[in-house]
């Protein structure tokens, strides 16, 4: 077994530098890699460039960076409800580059493949394709997306072990499994680190060799942005 | 009389069918789920990363780990699965999933649709909406016939930055039903005591008004 186990976020965040491109997993708020970002803010690395679907809400998650003013260039597909993200676009203090949430993922799958680039059918006759090849298949068009280049990916998991195998639970696993190993060091924090030889080896979902570093987290808040719910009859 | 939010999704309920996959967008298609037969079997595909979405959980047992693409807490039916994004869109742009059902802002009669910016106003992003439309081949929107202003979102030409090129196969609206065939709006249905006249002076696109036009049947 291969040790990817590390101390502590501190230590699982050595190496990170100011204007440096970070994958961050997470669907809202919801599989968010909270010790990471935390410790960024602490560690204030500015001019960074983070790729996530989402840019957090104003204090919570990649909010906080965002207020921090840490973020040099966001890449998402979505990005409201967040009124500080709103100011700093609108304001040009903030650049972002809006990708369909599909090709957000596979951009991510290709670097972790190692695929250059790959063509989809989003975006086309949108501007997201403007400067982008275009190419028909079979009647249809499509536009060549590129794989992301990216220095640390920052993971959360639900369970994983010290030779950086994961489990992630229900919908907090989104985009999390797709940048494992997408960029140079991949960080995977846990709620739960247990014992090697634990995991059944069948039910993996992201084998370690996708994972450099992974630490035990703490804290977690795990906020719910919409709560939903019905009552009882 | 026009329809209201909950008539829109009733009606598109109707067109969901045994055995089909569907993805429902943020707003009136999510009212859909709530109006479909209860004798047919569908699964609902949330982009986010879950297949057999069920209803929103009980008081008390929300989960913050398991939300749809609207990030509102949801629960799951049996024989549900979670998965990652590529995996999701894979369902997606594979055309495994059998339905789409989404809002719009506009929608032009050669099947262009605007639903994701407002230049200069409103840019909240395109989530997976680009990559719904550019795969789906069954896609319905869900939509009001016009602005708050009284001006027609069925047009010619979409004003605002498209989401999809093309591909916008029926709309129904608070007015009508309408099916995009041939660079052309073609009347199917009226809401109930709605006049083919109201429904003229409310498009702005060519709509094609084919002998007797039914009334929905909600």
């Amino acid at each position: 077994m291969i040790n990817k186990k590390v101390s502590n976020v501190q230590e699982a965040l050595t190496g990170v530098k100011s204007e440096m491109t970070f994958m961050l997993g997470g669907f809202g708020l919801c599989g968010i890699p909270e010790n990471a970002i935390s410790e960024l803010v602490k560690l204030n690395v500015r001019e960074i460039t983070c790729i996530s679907n989402n840019a957090g809400v104003d204090a919570f998650g990649l909010g906080l960076l965002l207020q921090n003013k840490q973020i040099k260039k966001m890449i998402s597909s979505y990005v409201g409800e967040n009124d500080e993200f709103e100011r700093q676009m609108l304001s040009g203090e903030l650049e972002v580059e809006l990708t369909p949430q599909g090709t957000l993922a596979e951009k991510c799958r290709a670097a972790q493949a190692g695929f250059p680039a790959f063509y989809t059918p989003a975006g086309y006759g949108t501007e997201v394709s403007e400067g982008k090849e275009t190419r028909e298949f079979d009647g249809k068009m499509y536009v060549l997306e590129t794989a992301y280049k990216a220095d640390f990916a920052f993971i959360k998991a639900w369970k994983g072990d010290a030779a950086g195998n994961l489990i992630f639970k229900g919908t907090s696993r989104n985009f999390n499994p797709n940048m494992c190993g997408a960029a140079t060091i991949t960080v995977a924090e846990v709620e739960e680190m247990v014992a090697v030889g634990v995991l059944d080896p069948n039910n993996v979902h992201v084998p370690g060799i996708f994972v450099q570093r992974i630490f035990q987290g703490e804290d977690y808040e795990k906020r719910i942005e919409q709560r939903t719910v019905r009552q009882k009859k | 009389m026009a329809l209201d939010k909950i008539g829109i999704a009733k009606r598109i309920a109707q067109e969901v069918q045994d055995g089909f996959y569907v993805n429902l967008g943020i707003g009136i298609p999510t009212l859909v789920a709530n109006y479909v037969r209860d004798d047919i079997e569908v699964e609902f595909q949330s982009e986010n990363g879950v297949l057999g979405m069920g209803p929103f959980p009980f008081d008390g047992e929300e989960d913050a780990d398991i939300i749809n693409a609207g990030k509102q807490t949801i629960t799951t039916l049996p024989g549900a699965s979670f998965f990652d994004s590529a995996m999701s869109f894979a369902m997606i742009r594979g055309k495994h999933v059998d339905l789409t059902i989404l809002g719009a802002m506009e929608v032009a009669e050669n099947g262009d649709i605007a639903n994701w910016k407002i230049p200069g106003k409103m840019v909240k992003g395109m989530g997976g909406a680009m990559d719904l439309v550019a795969s789906a081949e069954n896609i319905i929107v869900a939509m009001m016939h016009t602005n708050k202003h009284g001006d027609s979102k069925i047009l010619k030409k979409c004003s605002l930055p498209l989401t999809g090129v093309g591909c916008v196969t029926k709309v129904v609206t608070n007015l009508a039903v309408l099916e995009v065939k041939g660079q052309q709006f073609h009347l199917l249905e009226r809401a109930p005591g709605v006049s083919v006249q109201e429904i003229q002076e409310a498009t702005e696109g060519t709509l094609v008004v084919n002998g007797e036009i039914p009334e929905m049947n909600i």
